[in-house]
Parts: C-alpha cells; structure tokens; sequence
C-alpha cells in the first residue's frame, strides 16, 4: 500500500541523502498535456518523475490522503509534498489552473534521472473523486518522442452522488461535487447514489448525468459530461 | 470502391539504337524505367452496434493538409462530413489544399462490416494519410485519423490502428430525431447553425431514450465506446 511504501520510501532516502553520488546521467523530459474530452475540465496536474520504488497511486489500492484531497478537491499540495521529500522532479499546475476541455499545456522536467518513472494526476470536473492518470510509466533512455493515452480513474473514496456542493464538495470525505465549470451546471440533484461500492483506485465508470438542470438525480448533464476513454493524451520528448 | 486519384500514364519508352563503333546488328535497348507508382489499400472497419458509418473519405498528402485541428473550429467542409455523412466538399477542400490524392468509399459502412478504398498514385516521399467517416445516428460525430504517416511503410507492409471518435462541435448533441440523418432519426444532416462549442475534441457518446434521456431519438443499441473503427492500411506497390 502506498502509505507504507511511502514511509520506508521516506526512511530509505533520508538515509541516502548523504551518501548518494551525482547522476550518472540525467535526461530532459518535455511535456505536453492535451484535454481530450468535449466537456470535462483538469484541475491543476502534478507531473512527477520519481524512483520506481514510490506511486502517487496504484489501480486495486486504496488511496492516500493526499490522494484523496488531490481527486476530491484538485488540491495537488499533499502529493506535491511527498513528490518532493522523494527527490522526484515535478511540474506543479503548469496550466495555472483549470485545463479547458481541448486545450494543452506543457511543462518541462529538467536533470531526471535515468531510471526514474514518471506519473501525473488531475482531478477531473465535474466529478465527485475522479482523476486523469498516469502510474510510473518507465522513462526510456532512448531520446525521442513517446504518447501515451490516460484514462479517468475513480478514487474510491467517495460516492458518485453527482450532487453539486460548491467549494465544500472539495473536502475530503465531504458528500458532493466542488464545482462545475462552465454552463451547464445543474441544480438541486437529489443524488445519483450514496455508495462508493469499490474503495479503492479503480477505472471511473464515468458520469451518469441527466437532462434535468433544475432537478432530477444528478447535477452533471448526461449530453455535456460524460466521456470515452481516454481523456487525455500526454507527449513526452526525451531529450 | 471509386478511384478519383488521377493514374498517370504509365509509359515506358523504348529506344532501339545501334550501337556506335560497333560493326554487328546487336541492338542496344535503353529502357527508361516507368514512373514509380504506389499503391495503398485502406480498410475500415466498423466496431460500433448499431452507428452504420458514411461513406470512408481518405486522402493522401505531404503532411501538412489537415482534415480537422484537434480544439480549434471544424471547416464548414468537415461539418458536412460530420453531420450529414457527405465528405465531398471535404475531400474537395482537400484537392485544393494541396492534397496528391483521394478516394471514398462505396455506400454505407454498417456496423460490423469493413469497406475498403484503394489509392494509388506517384511514388513519393514523405507520404500521409488523412481518414474520416461519420457515425450517422449521431448529431455530428465522427472517426478518423489525421496526418497518419505512411512513410514507414514498404511494399507489402501494413499496419493496424484503432479509431478514436471525436465530435466536431457543430451541432449539439441534441439527439433528436430531426437533427439525426441515420436510420434512427431520419432526420436533416448537415445545419450550418453552429449551436455547440465549435471546436474539435473527442466524443463523449450519446445518451439515448433508454438511458433517461427522453427526447433522445436513440436507444441504447446506439451507444458505443472507443474505439468506434479498426483502420489497416497495407502498401500494395
């Protein structure tokens, strides 16, 4: 689980940071993130490139606080905080905040070392705990141009309720949606479910939605924001 | 399957000379070899349920004539193609954007089968191809591939790719049956009223009546996931 593979991850390179010898080799990473989807928006995206040994997260594991706060809320601090203690070098909100749906933004990740993988995470709106990510894809030694394709993951830590909670919905273990950009948020959903029946990170199911803006079971409109693997594609040049 | 690719003529000319100094009647035969041609046969295969697909538009190109920009506006030209299932003006725009060669499919896809176009042309450098069709019981979605390199490929070789859908983000996605062409509305195709985000990015997939949807056109038959088309393209000459 990752609390524990953090703590001994945290333990094994406090221990290391003395003795640890100047990178061999250290590459350039150029990135770029493009928002596949018609009408879902990224919250501010952690790219990270980090030993092999840690997750941010890990598909059939429960997820970590910070986690959480970062696929219930968009808040990237928690993670950005570990990325950090682990000697990885991160892109913290290149975008400067929302990813519009078919817009790109860039980041470059200087004096990586060789070996190291990379992972990246956005909290997608409108959801209730769902993210765009990527787990520790090795990052080859060969200079070139390498895309990848990223699906929605659902945390696992909180009910599709599909419930609009302004702001509030953001905390962790709060009920709710934080927010809906853009105009076609609804209101007053009654509330698609009350049950996360899989805790732990798993393919998001995707939103259920309904046409009724001013009611119904759910606040997200089933023509705006639903979407189709994948949702995001990320170009990585190896320099 | 209709070849609008102009087929140069394919001409070899044959010089009969004696040859000079040379006192027997040996003929010496000069062969200018004819022009290179190749030859792409490009098939699509429909993966969805119940979304018959228009007829397939491809063309053949140096890289730089786009059929769509991915989240910028689609031509009036893709908007046709995308809501009414009509790639001619597409195509069109295509030819006078520089494109070397062209061809479309012959009829409807249907859900399952494969159409095939064959292009055949110059032999040159640096070749890509761009490929679309419409999922036609859509308000505007459709499947393709844009600026896809062929340059990797040697006679007899082939590849395989799946097709994502994308919507063009020309008409909403209304799902009622007069603004679907397909057999599941019946209605008008192409509307140049552009009553949606007008730009170019993946499709989320349709609704449908069965899925609460009541003004939806469509039933639950008519909802699909990615990828939506197979493509194979193998280099014939």
């Amino acid at each position: 689980m990752f609390i524990k593979t953090l703590t001994k991850g945290i333990t094994i390179s406090t221990l290391l940071v003395g003795v640890a010898a100047p990178h061999a080799m250290a590459q350039t990473l150029q990135l770029t993130v493009t928002n596949l989807t018609q009408g879902i928006y990224f919250t501010p995206i952690l790219a990270t490139a980090h030993d092999s040994q840690y997750h941010l997260f890990q598909s059939g594991m429960v997820a970590s606080p910070e986690l959480q706060a970062m696929a219930e809320g968009g808040d990237i601090a928690g993670l950005a905080t570990i990325a950090d203690s682990i000697q990885a070098i991160s892109a913290a909100n290149p975008a400067g905040g929302l990813l519009q749906p078919a817009t790109s933004t860039s980041a470059t990740l200087e004096n990586v070392e060789a070996g190291s993988v990379l992972s990246l995470t956005a909290m997608i709106l409108p959801s209730n705990d769902g993210f765009v990510g990527l787990d520790s894809w090795p990052i080859p030694t060969e200079p070139g141009t390498y895309t990848l394709h990223l699906n929605a993951y659902d945390a696992g830590t909180e009910a599709n309720d599909e419930v609009l909670v302004a702001g509030a919905g953001g905390a962790p273990g709060t009920p709710g949606m934080p927010g809906i950009p853009g105009d076609f948020a609804g209101m007053n959903a009654s509330g698609v479910t009350s049950e996360e029946p899989t805790q732990v990170v798993h393919i998001h199911r995707g939103n259920l939605g309904d046409t009724n803006s001013e009611g119904g079971v759910s606040d997200v409109d089933s023509r705006i924001h639903r979407w189709l693997n994948p949702v995001a594609r990320l170009t990585v040049v190896v320099e | 399957m209709k070849l609008t690719s102009l087929v140069l003529p394919v001409g070899a000319a044959l010089l009969l000379a004696g040859c000079p100094g040379d006192n027997d009647n040996d003929p010496v035969v000069i062969i200018t070899p004819p022009p290179a041609m190749m030859a792409f046969e490009i098939s699509v295969t429909n993966l969805t349920s119940a979304q018959p697909m228009s007829p397939v538009a491809a063309y053949l190109h140096d890289g730089s004539v786009n059929g769509w920009r991915f989240g910028m506006p689609a031509s009036v030209a893709l908007e046709e193609l995308a809501e009414g299932g009509d790639g001619n003006a597409w195509l069109t725009m295509a030819q006078d954007n520089g494109a070397y060669s062209q061809a479309s499919g012959d009829g409807i896809l249907m859900p399952g089968a494969q159409q095939t176009v064959n292009i055949e042309m110059l032999a040159t450098q640096g070749l890509h191809l761009t490929l679309a069709t419409m999922l036609v019981n859509t308000n505007d979605a459709f499947a393709g591939v844009d600026g896809r390199t062929l340059a990797d490929l040697a006679v007899n070789q082939s590849f395989t790719m799946t097709l994502p859908v994308y919507d063009a983000g020309t008409e909403a996605n209304s799902e009622l049956a007069a603004t679907i062409p397909g057999p599941a509305g019946g209605g008008a195709g192409f509307d140049s009223n552009r009553d949606d985000v007008d730009y170019v990015a993946r499709h989320g997939g349709v609704v449908s009546l069965d899925d609460g949807y009541a003004q939806s056109a469509l039933l639950s038959l008519h909802r699909f996931d990615a990828p939506v088309a197979r493509l194979s393209v193998t280099r014939t000459r």
